[in-house]
């Protein structure tokens, strides 16, 4: 039987109370929101909190998808499910639902956040890769205020963020940006299992149909989820072709750093960076010319 | 510490170790055996109950977390004497060899039908897909659920056929 190490379970009924609590409690306490992350890491030993602080009953004060005319603001306690299922937030980025339709399975995505998405930091997990693409930043409030870190700052390394003892993620922030969209590319060896590699990208037209600017998140090739550089320089300008798409693959299979497991070679994962880096921007291309 | 929550519409207070799974209190302190215990890590969906009306792998939800909310178990799905459609279903249409899944996909197949009361076999299998059933009856599973559907469906027409033959009756003075 798999159970959790002995640790004290404390619950917050408000934001505020969920920061004084954990100010309070400091590194021996960790955020408990869907679970699905930290309690299997809790069965394993691979974590320990001496206490946790489950914040579920915050879903009214977090859990939202806003989609203003200059931003789409998400609640961090908005369960997959809801990011799924929400049709103002598909309309302005499709990734989003391209990639929770492949994340877990129906039953966790009832159960799983974005905020704890994030926070666990799991360089194969898929929404870190789907935010560094449209360029998101994390709300993160303290005792001492709130702070906005954009996901390259956000994401330190695998397991590791920019939330702080003390802290909480309230909020993930999207810019909208005219004439762009995005797409979302993942490989698995079966329903619910964890991607071999996926890529997620953004990208945004100008005037004249050429590319104004575009970014590529990768996932499970490496143990940073944050913006493939170059890729953005090497297609500026260009018309969107074959071509463009293919170079921005090149870039992304040389710059990501996998390594080979149960789900596959160093080689077969640089070729799928590739091949669903193109296929990703083929896509969000086909989307933004769709909505003129 | 202390929790309290209600199961299948009983209210329920009890005295748990904070790291208490959900799964083994509904077993062990409620007697509830009719939710599985399967692989731990939230991967093979035997021990699928409802919290708050959502399915959720109870290996993997805190008994404490459930406190203060609703737990439905497979135990609860039959009403007054009569078995929920989707548990007919499954008897219909073989949809169990060994048993192990049965609740879980039950649980699964009867918030499906809650929110799409006519799915697709598309839909049925994307419901059930963070499910295994080692027997691999899939086949007979998505069949028993569509059944339940099926069944429903004729219920409801025959419910407006008996609400309209009253209507009929009352219109013309006819004892009904």
């Amino acid at each position: 039987m798999q159970v959790p190490a002995p640790f004290e379970y404390r619950r917050a009924t408000s934001v505020e109370e969920a920061i004084d609590l954990l100010g309070e409690l400091g590194s021996s306490a960790r955020v408990v929101a869907g679970g699905h992350s930290l309690l299997p890491m809790m069965k394993l030993r691979l974590a320990t909190p001496e206490r946790l602080v489950d914040i579920n009953d915050l879903h009214g004060e977090l859990g939202y998808v806003r989609v203003d005319p200059g931003e789409v603001r998400i609640g961090a306690l908005t369960r997959h499910r809801e990011l799924l299922e929400s049709d103002d937030l598909a309309a302005v980025h499709p990734v989003f639902r391209d990639a929770e339709r492949v994340i877990a399975d129906p039953v966790v995505r009832n159960r799983g956040t974005i905020g704890g998405s994030l926070c666990q930091a799991d360089p194969a997990e898929d929404l870190s890769a789907v935010c560094t693409a449209v360029d998101a930043a994390c709300v993160i409030r303290g005792a001492g205020g709130t702070r906005e870190v954009p996901m390259a700052e956000f994401y330190r390394g695998p397991f590791e963020t920019a939330v702080g003892d003390g802290e909480l993620l309230v909020e993930v922030r999207v810019p909208r940006r005219p004439r762009g969209s995005s797409a979302y590319e993942k490989v698995e060896r079966r329903a619910g299992d964890w991607a071999v590699a996926a890529s997620a990208a953004a990208l945004w037209l100008d005037d004249d149909g050429r590319i104004a600017d575009v970014r590529v998140g990768l996932s499970a090739v490496g143990p940073s989820t944050t913006a493939v550089e170059g890729i953005a320089e090497a297609l500026r300008g260009r018309e969107p072709s074959e071509e463009a798409y293919a170079q921005a693959g090149a870039i992304a299979a040389e710059r990501c750093n996998p390594v080979a497991d149960l789900r596959g070679s160093v080689e077969y994962k640089r070729h799928l960076a590739d091949e669903l880096t193109r296929r990703a921007l083929r896509r969000a291309v086909a989307r933004c010319r769709r909505e003129g | 510490m202390q929790v309290r929550l209600t199961v299948n519409g009983d209210p329920v207070t009890a005295e748990i170790e904070d790291r208490l799974l959900l799964v083994h209190f509904l077993r062990d302190h409620l007697g509830l055996t009719g939710t599985h215990w399967g692989c731990d890590t939230s991967n093979c969906g035997t021990c699928v109950v409802w919290l708050d009306g959502e399915p959720v792998k109870s290996c993997t939800v805190l008994a404490a977390m459930a406190g203060g909310h609703e737990v439905r178990t497979v135990e609860g799905l039959e009403r007054d004497g009569e078995l929920d459609p989707v548990q007919q279903g499954f008897m219909q249409c073989h949809g169990l060899q060994c048993g192990f899944c049965t609740p879980g996909m039950m649980m699964t197949a009867r918030a499906l039908l809650d929110r799409n009361p006519a799915p697709s076999e598309e839909e049925i299998r994307e419901a059930i897909s963070g499910q295994i059933c080692r027997c691999t009856g899939y086949a007979t599973i998505v069949r028993s659920v569509q059944w339940a559907a099926a069944y429903e469906a004729c219920r409801a027409e025959a419910s407006r056929a008996e609400a309209s033959r009253a209507e009929a009756s009352q219109a013309v003075g006819s004892a009904s």
